[in-house]
């Protein structure tokens, strides 16, 4: 499945940062449509599992723990990570598949994603939740 | 349809509305299997893994039950090589002229030429300082920013809109505020001298 999700945001040119740039400027719909129909779907499909009560595979509850409501840390870590995003041009999923791809100066990128989670674990206690 | 026009079709980009089913799709799977669709929890688990919870109580938990995850991960590397080796003849991103004019005035050559710009990612150029500083920020950005929101584009825009849930649509938007105004006010700033 992994593989599968690999080969989608390849060919789909989500791991593009020229896609991501053009998806901030507004000026193309792949983006949106991609994530629109993605979510459009999910919405449908995940209410549906929920009112038919679907368990999974093992037959236990679907993993749907819904998030605590807070406001401060979606917003700021958010927009933190949004930055992030169209400067990198990648989120985590593509940091993964781009180093399939053969770029590997994004392992540099991997590699402070990494050390910015670890100063999340530092600082977590003193941040805005 | 003959087997030759059917990887024609393959071997083009493929279009959202093949993308985005797919994704949701993943997403179905997953939860069937009992797991949920996040990326970023990778990046904890791998802090855990090396050694974090020397360091930080966020950093205590149990590993080995997210080694799904990190295979899930592999098979993306695994995916991402064979789309390229495979299933793609020709990786040039066809951008929007307008797109194409906003980065060549930032400095950028033949914008989508391939799928990153080779300014940027090239690993010629990963010793120029300020190649360097722009990926590590960009990375360190990622990585502390979707922790901080406990959840990136796949954990909070697919997986946590699907459910409705509304501290998601904050985080989604505190994406967008975040990546416009990177876009929008620091990209001058950065790519125009």
């Amino acid at each position: 499945m992994g593989i599968a999700f690999g080969v989608v945001l390849a060919k789909a040119e989500i791991i593009s940062w020229f896609r991501i740039y053009e998806m901030f400027k507004f000026q193309s719909f792949h983006m949106y449509g991609v994530i629109g129909s993605a979510v459009l779907i999910g919405i449908i499909g995940v209410q549906v599992m929920k009112y038919q009560k679907v368990k999974s595979y093992y037959n236990e509850d679907l993993e749907l723990q819904p998030k605590k409501m807070q406001i401060a840390r979606y917003l700021i870590g958010g927009g933190i990570f949004g930055m992030g995003w169209a400067l990198s041009g990648a989120c985590p999923g593509p940091l993964f598949i781009l180093v399939g791809y053969g770029y590997y100066s994004i392992l540099v990128v991997i590699g402070s994603a990494l050390l910015g989670t670890f100063v999340y674990g530092l600082l977590y206690k003193y941040l805005p939740h | 349809m003959s087997q030759f026009s059917f990887m024609e079709i393959i071997y083009q980009p493929w279009p959202w509305y093949i993308a985005g089913p797919l994704i949701a799709t993943i997403m179905f799977l997953l939860l069937y299997a009992g797991k949920s669709f996040g990326m970023s929890d990778n990046l904890r688990t791998l802090c855990t893994m090396a050694g974090g919870k020397k360091f930080s109580d966020y950093f205590k938990i149990d590993w080995k039950s997210k080694t799904w995850n990190l295979i899930f991960s592999v098979g993306a590397v695994l995916g991402g090589f064979f789309a390229h080796r495979y299933l793609t003849l020709d990786d040039r991103v066809d951008l929007n002229p307008s797109t194409i004019m906003d980065l060549e005035n930032l400095g950028f050559i033949n914008p989508g030429s391939e799928y990153l710009p080779p300014e940027l990612f090239s690993i010629g150029n990963i010793s120029d300082p300020k190649v360097l500083i722009i990926l590590i920020i960009g990375g360190f950005l990622v990585g502390f920013g979707t922790r901080y929101a406990g959840g990136c584009t796949s954990g909070h825009a697919i997986s946590g809109l699907s459910n409705l849930q509304v501290p998601s649509l904050i985080a989604v938007i505190g994406f967008f505020a975040g990546g416009l105004a990177m876009v929008h006010l620091f990209f001058p700033l950065i790519f125009n001298s």
